[in-house]
């Protein structure tokens, strides 16, 4: 009797799931799950992004598929969730998907448990895993145009310019006041060594989710007096933080957020109590004279099929949907140029166009990326394609870029990569790609 | 009328003791114990073991044991989630400290720390009762989930606090597929429902359920309060941590702290409230109400055409509504809609 009912449910349960899916199985059509989450805490931050990687995949349709095949996609609410994240990736997986992008680390976490699996590729363009660079173990995942480990080292390095040389840095205190997620604290890792290393102090000031109770957090600031603070947060987080500082007078000039805290709705509550924060730019920050930028609001929004707001377009986090996008695209249209062009890939297909893209300065200019970003190329051995980051300061209405452009330094990340990676593999009791795995 | 007891006499004191003493009864146990082992892996999808069927059996095994303390035992708890936490997070330690751990005795080793942790917690419970109860065991997982973000020794120096499992095999048997990970829970499921039903018929059930419905006369007629408050505190933690490991092992794969979060601690008690307080299947109801209800009402909006935003919305709202609705038809819980049911085809037309 117990499963009864449970077995009217689930059956109610496939029906509506069959019901549900009714275009993408019989379509030619490249299909592309999109994990958002347009509810909950993180959805002011979410739904920009959602909205610039949806009006992406329109406007490549606008202008005729990749290389001829439409795009289909499908959104998926995951509320920031790990749990609805899972079911999000199960439910959009049998649709031939070509890439997840979960947007999340937590949910990053448990894709990478069942990518392998599935044979389905995951791109989490400047988050989730650090180590999951090192593409002779993580052979799925696609830590695109930067990880953590590259935020927090370019941060240092900018810190210690200001400083006028590393050496400066000796004696100094910094605090990272984390988000306290996978997100926040895998940065932690590489700023203890760099603190070894630069003999800075650093202290650990977590915030517990959602973000909005800092207090004490605040408080223990107020005492140390450190001389910089990095700000990991996400969400609401961000601009409570920044309240908090105003509140208690920490000057926002020596406040540095990763990417993921910096972008329009961090600041614009805060207005001009923002002024001269600082943040690193994912490659881009906001770029509403960008020509892809242009494009979109003539091709997509000029004909009335925007996503969202339109004053919106060309934002931070809209900009980051974008990019996360044409990488999501850019990767099928390598692997067309191996499997066939015009063809639809699967998601194996896709994989080896993640791990053999060329986006050289021409090929960005030609998609109108021209000053928003820097060339990306990945190989089996990196994943990642790209160690470039740069700054911009809120000067109360807008982003401006503040800095030069920055290169992570390798000689730190790499065998603290190494080593997490080996370590990953020897919990999993996996083996390192061999160079003949590289080829397929 | 099929389903009627008309002729069936019990000759024995073992007859008349069984779990399901209808014959009706026991055949469709029967019958829906071999469709969930033989027919549901051969023909169900993907989708369906792995969003809906394995979260559904491992929350059922975490609704059951909390349902021991809050339903028969009349303790409330609001710190399940802590002690999912404690189960997955002790399995796990178990798994990777120790070489060549068995999958099982890790999962029944993260319930036996559950169950340490659980009486723990449960010892403010002899001198507190209700609400107040509830704010102690609130404790626990705020405890819990301090410690695990907390303490690296846990996480085995996960630098960013995330663990994960892989390589899971019984006797050589590998739970990979997830008709297989499906099979497996299913497997602690089936064994632990009929623990627990078993545990409720005893004398041990029995004081709890007299501690429930009044304890000084439950202390009157001899039973120990101390013993009775305790073993449920054990026996349900004892479930929720296997139902932790389960979760983290089975379901997610790689989890952090947040997976056992407050949230969780309140969705299994509304599980329990809405199956039915005090029943075992209740527990089950309940778990297929919260989980399996909202994926299909996801599901239903979004093939309607809402955009994602508002159909997220939609959902809560109309999820929202059906437990209240449901709570003021039946306040006993699904459970007892079922049973009214069954009572109704029994003695058909004046039920009682």
């Amino acid at each position: 009797m117990t499963t009864l009912k449970t077995l009217a449910l689930t059956a109610a349960a496939l029906a509506a799931t069959v019901a549900g899916t009714p275009a993408h199985a019989q379509a030619k059509e490249q299909f592309f799950p999109v994990l958002v989450y347009r509810t909950g805490a993180y959805a002011p931050n979410g739904v920009p992004f959602a909205n610039g990687y949806v009006d992406y995949l329109k406007y490549v349709n606008a202008k005729g598929g990749i290389n001829g095949v439409k795009i289909s996609y499908e959104e998926c609410e995951t509320g920031y969730a790990t749990d609805k994240g899972v079911e999000c990736y199960e439910r959009l997986k049998g649709k031939n998907a070509t890439v997840f992008q979960p947007l999340s680390t937590g949910i990053t976490f448990a894709l990478t448990e069942k990518a392998p699996g599935d044979k389905i590729p995951l791109i989490t363009a400047g988050y989730g895993r650090s180590e999951s660079t090192d593409g002779m173990v993580f052979k799925w995942n696609f830590p695109l145009t930067g990880t953590y480990w590259d935020a927090a080292d370019v941060l240092v390095q900018h810190v210690a310019k200001k400083e006028g040389g590393a050496d400066k840095l000796k004696g100094k205190k910094i605090a990272l006041v984390y988000h306290d997620s996978p997100f926040g604290k895998e940065p932690i890792a590489l700023l203890q060594e760099r603190a070894k290393m630069n003999g800075f102090e650093l202290s650990l000031l977590p915030v517990a989710h959602p973000g909005v109770e800092q207090k004490a957090t605040w408080l223990q600031i107020r005492q140390s007096r450190p001389d910089y603070i990095f700000l990991w947060g996400w969400g609401v987080m961000n601009s409570t933080a920044l309240k908090e500082a105003v509140a208690t007078g920490y000057p926002r000039d020596k406040m540095y957020g990763v990417w993921w805290a910096g972008a329009e709705p961090d600041v614009r509550d805060v207005g001009d109590g923002a002024k001269g924060y600082n943040a690193l730019a994912l490659q881009h920050g906001a770029e509403p004279n960008a020509k892809i930028t242009q494009d979109i609001l003539k091709d997509v929004h000029g004909k009335g099929q925007g996503t969202g707001p339109k004053d919106e377009v060309g934002q931070v986090l809209y900009m980051r949907g974008l990019v996360a996008a044409m990488l999501a695209v850019e990767g099928v249209k390598r692997a067309q140029e191996r499997f066939g062009k015009g063809k639809v890939m699967t998601g194996e297909q896709a994989r080896w166009g993640y791990e053999n893209l060329a986006l050289d300065q021409k090929k960005l200019d030609a998609l109108g990326f021209a000053g928003v970003m820097r060339p990306i190329s990945t190989s089996c051995a990196d994943h990642r394609g790209s160690v470039w980051a740069r700054l911009h300061t809120w000067d109360g209405k807008k982003w401006n870029f503040s800095s030069d452009w920055y290169e992570a330094d390798q000689s730190i990340i790499k065998p603290m990569i190494k080593q997490a990676a080996d370590k990953y593999a020897a919990e999993k009791k996996l083996t390192r790609r061999t160079p003949e795995d590289c080829q397929s | 009328m099929l389903y009627r007891e008309n002729g069936q006499f019990k000759t024995s004191y073992r007859a008349d003791q069984q779990v399901f003493p209808i014959l009706q009864d026991r055949v469709a146990i029967w019958g829906l114990v071999l469709l969930a082992i033989v027919a549901v892996p051969l023909v169900a999808p993907e989708y369906l073991f792995r969003a809906i069927l394995i979260p559904f059996l491992i929350l059922s095994l975490a609704a059951l044991g909390l349902n021991i303390l809050v339903g028969y035992c009349g303790q409330i708890s609001l710190g399940t989630g802590g002690f999912m936490a404690v189960g997955a997070y002790a399995a796990y330690n178990f798994f990777v400290r120790v070489d060549g751990m068995p999958v099982v005795v890790a999962i029944l080793m993260g319930g036996v720390c559950a169950t340490v942790v659980g009486v723990l917690f449960g010892i403010p419970s002899l001198r507190i009762k209700g609400l107040y109860l509830a704010v102690a065991t609130l404790a626990a997982q705020f405890f819990t989930d301090w410690a695990f973000l907390r303490i690296k020794w846990f996480t085995n120096n996960s630098s960013s606090g995330s663990v994960n499992v892989a390589g899971l095999n019984v006797f050589g048997f590998p739970i990979e597929t997830p008709a297989q990970k499906y099979l497996f829970c299913l497997g602690f499921v089936l064994v632990f429902a009929l623990i627990a039903k078993n545990l409720v018929r005893s004398h041990i059930g029995r004081s709890w359920m007299a501690m429930r419905d009044m304890d000084v006369a439950a202390a009157v007629i001899g039973i120990r309060p101390v013993y009775a408050k305790l073993t449920a505190f054990a026996v349900s933690s004892f479930f929720v941590g296997v139902a932790g490991a389960l979760w983290g092992f089975v379901h997610l794969g790689s989890w952090e702290p947040a997976a056992f979060n407050i949230d969780r601690s309140f969705q299994l008690l509304f599980m329990v409230i809405i199956g039915g307080l005090g029943s075992i299947m209740g527990s089950f109801f309940g778990a297929a109400f919260i989980v399996i209800l909202p994926i299909v009402l996801d599901n239903l909006t979004v093939a309607l055409g809402f955009d994602t935003a508002l159909a997220a919305h939609l959902t809560f709202m109309v999820f929202g509504a059906l437990i209240v609705f449901f709570l003021i038809v039946e306040p006993h819980g699904l459970a007892r809609l079922w049973s009214t049911a069954k009572e109704k085809l029994r003695l058909w037309p004046f039920p009682h």
